[in-house]
């Protein structure tokens, strides 16, 4: 049994304390002496161009203290894309500006264009009606066909058919994928669309500019998953205040799911607005507008094609996807479809030729961006419908494809054709777990009974593997990211000896505070409540990528324990000084340094306070104080993986589907905390139920989004979803970070979505609806029904 | 115009518009930031706190109707000694909570079916829930939770 506040200990979380007792503090939350508050004017129209604007009445309104619109930001730069993709004939994609409000033309349904400070925000709000905007409105661009195909209509006049890249991966194997179609025995294609999602984090987003005219430093608060990564876009791209002039705070921050990756125009817009009022302004998004805002994900639509022998061996797989990228490039836009989705296309499987070809295509609608997983449940959902309908073509089981199909256990490390090192992992072992948890034998006598009450059931397998910890800087530089994606951490020992992190990784509901303490408590030995974690300041922490991609635990908790292992190497100097022994005799165990085979030793407390109170210390040689830290770059992706099963109810009347089994068996490598591992699958598993059963984002053909509110997007509620079967005890530990860790953020998002769909499937299918082979998400009462309507 | 209510058992008063809302009376007229806003359309439940012991939805309230009532929020739901009542104990031992953003509503809500229902089964608790999203657990542990506070075996929900 691990320590209590050890690792591998179910630590109970100390945030809980204040977000129970509403001492949470969120962006909204805080209110800065003298603040004014913004509002934001968001066009109407889809597509239209901006003859003028006429602001005059509204600068009359009670209470109002600015106007801005684009105009006002012509001087600064723009949103920039955070990777540059290559087409397939090697030239560069094409990368449109994002301005800080909408200039020249409106291009979504949402997009700003005007920007009111008032000294209330319903004054604010007033003046917003006030604005009176001649805008020319121009055909909207909605479907991805339509958009490659007539390049009359441009969302963006530089940009002649649409068409940001159209990518390859890998394009050389091209030709060698094509020839093993031509010759393959059996040949499954299956065209489907990833539905866009809404990522919905319950906090809306809000933004709060703070300038002092005395200093000239800008202080922003935010709803950002990784403030340094916002303060480097505004500082080098967008705004060019100085980095040193400028902090960016992520608070509590109420969830993410990668749609506060993002830097958008509203940060931009009230750090502009709180230098030229000399006050602080604040801006706090409602939910209507955050559907109209945030970054929207998924948006495929694909075709693949599974090449297969007659014993379901596979052979070659390709793919040919339009990805949605909607208005503007939102900042990781490009790299989602393409190095998060055609990388992952080999899945856990052992398919020699895989070919992935993905064109970006801009749109009047919301930007989309990552949404958790990213690109990977897009990839996992094609691959495991496709190897699904494969199956059931030639006849054979669902869990005997794949085992056939699986890369070796022995057979690690493994080289994908699609330029990934799998480093170690055992999908046999995953798959065979759920076998066992999801009482296959069973289900035969469950189905018997569900069709005595009338109901159809199905059972829906899915595995899943995701690239996670993202990555090598050096590999993704040459893959066009602009950033690296290292992390940091420094741990400052105080002089009484308690422990302060200082984190680039950002907690959003992740429970960082509690695990981070956990790593640190065992690593060095002492008490997990002698340690503080303090994140999402850049004014105290060192310059981390913050968390997204599961990498929290293995890119940044793996700094920790680099800072950790010097914390300790500069220890052992100071303790061979006062026990007057030599370095190399010195052992640390359990929070105490000694000299080897003695009983003389040093506790961690006795050699932090000699640290700061220097007064037997080897000054000429070493400097006081013990603080250190360090950066960690990894050295590959992780590689989580796993099996989940899904059992449904199907309502032949209604078309409705219950879910009522949900069992997942993964691989997150090694485990700090057990509790937050199972709670974070039981989210991603929510999700993709939502993405499978109910969400999707519905535009008109004019644009108009039609699902701008909870009364028209379906999230998941608590009676849409079963409890949960997890289990995380097949472990193949990541082999080079110094945790072991995978990660486990994404991967009830990744794996449950093509779970569900298979388990629908099966359940029409069993009942004899044989020409049912595919139903696109979410799959509603009204598509089964129809469905089954033949 | 002033409004004056009971709120977490003493009387407070804040000047307010007449459109202004229950939440934004908390929230901004108090400083009682606890209560959370989620959505616009009253969807959410973020903002649920309880009036006159029932739960209501704070963003759909005006501050005025409210005048002269008791109004109990997330920061009046601690045992007097600031220890963590049982439901909110349930939520940390059970894990019902990741961000923190919905949790204030869901204490709320849960707060309110127990004293409605102080033995509730799964499917009670699901369906008394529904009207509060939570985008980060899956409601699983949040189901826990008020199980758990009601004196029921949690294990019987699906093992882990």
């Amino acid at each position: 049994m691990p320590k209590d506040g050890g690792i591998g200990a179910s630590t109970l979380r100390r945030e809980d304390i204040r977000f129970l007792t509403g001492k949470g503090r969120y962006t909204a939350d805080i209110s800065l002496r003298g603040q004014a508050h913004a509002c934001f004017l968001r066009s109407e129209v889809a597509h239209g161009r901006i003859r003028s604007i006429d602001t005059s009445a509204a600068e009359e309104m009670p209470g109002v203290l600015a106007v801005l619109t684009g105009e006002d930001f012509t001087e600064v730069g723009g949103n920039p894309t955070g990777w540059l993709v290559q087409s397939r004939n090697g030239a560069t994609m094409k990368e449109p500006k994002r301005p800080v409000l909408a200039h020249g033309k409106v291009r979504h349904v949402g997009d700003a264009y005007a920007m009111v400070v008032a000294e209330t925000y319903e004054q604010a709000k007033d003046a917003c009606e006030a604005i009176e905007a001649d805008i020319e409105e121009l055909p909207a661009i909605v479907d991805m066909a339509q958009a490659v195909a007539d390049s009359s209509n441009r969302v963006h006049d530089e940009i002649e058919d649409n068409v940001v890249f159209d990518w390859g991966w890998i394009e050389e194997n091209r030709a060698a994928v094509d020839a093993a179609f031509e010759t393959a025995p059996h040949v499954t294609t299956l065209e489907l669309v990833n539905n866009r999602l809404s990522p919905n984090a319950m906090e809306p987003r809000a933004s709060i500019g703070d300038f002092d005219s005395g200093t000239g430093d800008y202080k922003l608060y935010t709803t950002s998953q990784n403030p340094h990564l916002t303060r480097l876009l505004i500082s080098a791209f967008v705004m060019g205040i100085p980095e040193n002039k400028l902090t960016v705070i992520a608070p509590d921050v109420g969830g993410g799911f990668g749609s506060k990756i993002y830097h958008y125009g509203e940060e931009a817009a009230v750090l502009a607005a709180s230098k030229r009022l000399n006050r602080p302004v604040k801006w706090v998004c409602d939910r209507s507008e955050a559907f109209l805002s945030d970054a929207h994900g998924r948006d495929h639509v694909t075709k693949i094609q599974l090449a297969t022998d007659r014993e379901g061996n596979f052979l070659a797989l390709r793919t040919e996807t339009l990805a949605n990228m909607g208005a503007y490039l939102s900042n990781f836009a490009t790299c989602t479809p393409t190095f998060l989705h055609g990388t992952l296309m080999a899945g856990p499987y052992r398919t020699p030729l895989v070919y992935v070809n993905v064109k970006a295509v801009l749109t009047n609608t919301v930007p989309v961006d990552a949404y958790r997983g990213a690109g990977r449940p897009e990839a996992t959902y094609s691959l495991e419908r496709v190897i699904d309908k494969a199956a059931d073509e030639l006849g054979i089981d669902p869990w005997e494809i794949r085992r056939r199909n699986f890369i070796d256990p022995g057979a690690f490390p493994y080289t994908t054709p699609v330029g990934l090192v799998y480093d170690t992992g055992n999908y046999h072992a995953t798959m065979d777990k759920l076998r066992e948890l999801s009482d296959v034998a069973g289900f035969e006598a469950r189905a018997e009974e569900s069709r005595q009450r009338g109901k159809l059931r199905g059972f829906g397998l899915s595995t899943w593997i995701e690239a996670c910890g993202i990555a090598p800087s050096n590999l993704v530089g040459v893959l066009g990211c602009r950033v690296g994606l290292y992390d940091a951490a420094t741990i400052r020992v105080n002089a009484t000896g308690n422990i302060s992190v200082l984190v680039g990784a950002h907690s959003h509901g992740q429970g960082h505070e509690t695990v981070f303490a956990q790593l640190i408590a065992e690593k060095l030995g002492v008490d997990a409540n002698s340690v503080e974690i303090v994140h999402g300041d850049t004014s105290k922490i060192p310059f981390g990528m913050g968390t997204y991609g599961s990498r929290s635990l293995a890119v940044c908790g793996s700094a920790m324990m680099k800072a950790a292992d010097k914390i300790i190497d500069k220890g052992k100097k100071i303790a061979a000084h006062m026990l007057e022994a030599a370095e190399g005799d010195i052992e640390f165990t359990d929070g105490s340094f000694s000299v080897a085979g003695t009983d003389r030793q040093k506790s961690f407390a006795e050699i932090a306070f000699s640290a700061y109170v220097p007064h037997n210390y080897p000054l000429e040689t070493l400097e006081p104080g013990l603080e250190e830290t360090a950066f960690y770059d990894p050295a590959n992706f992780t590689y989580p993986a796993g099996a989940y099963g899904c059992e449904v109810e199907v309502d032949p009347e209604t078309g409705g589907v219950d879910i009522v089994r949900f069992t997942c068996a993964d691989d997150f490598g090694n485990v700090i905390n057990p509790m937050i591992v199972q709670g974070q699958v039981h989210g991603g598993v929510a999700q993709g139920i939502g993405q499978a059963l109910l969400e999707g984002v519905v535009y008109n053909e004019d644009g108009q989004l039609l699902t701008g509110s909870y009364m028209d997007y379906a999230m998941p509620r608590a009676d849409d979803v079963p409890s949960f079967t997890v289990d995380h005890s097949c472990v193949t530990p990541c082999t080079h970070n110094p945790l072991g860790a995978k990660g486990c953020g994404e991967a009830g998002a990744i794996g449950t979505p093509p779970a569900v769909v298979n388990a629908v499937v099966d359940a029409l299918r069993r009942a004899g609806h044989d020409h049912i082979t595919h139903i696109d998400m979410p799959l509603t009462p009204s598509r089964v029904w129809t469905a089954m309507q033949g | 115009m002033k409004v004056t209510m009971t709120v977490n058992g003493r009387p407070m008063s804040a000047e307010t518009e007449g459109r202004t809302l229950l939440s934004s009376f908390l929230r901004e007229g108090l400083g009682l930031t606890g209560t959370h806003v989620g959505c616009d359309t009253t969807q959410c439940g973020a903002c649920t706190v309880h009036v006159d012991g029932e739960p209501v939805k704070s963003c759909t309230v005006l501050a005025q109707d409210v005048a002269g009532k008791s109004v109990t929020t997330i920061e009046g739901m601690a045992n007097k000694d600031g220890s963590l009542s049982v439901i909110q104990q349930a939520f940390q031992d059970h894990h019902g909570l990741q961000c923190g953003f919905c949790t204030p509503g869901m204490v709320m809500i849960s707060a309110a079916l127990l004293n409605e229902k102080p033995n509730p089964t799964e499917e009670e608790v699901r369906h008394y829930l529904k009207g509060n999203i939570c985008r980060c657990t899956g409601y699983h542990n949040i189901v826990k939770a008020v199980m758990a506070a009601a004196g029921a075996d949690s294990r019987k929900l699906a093992a882990e």
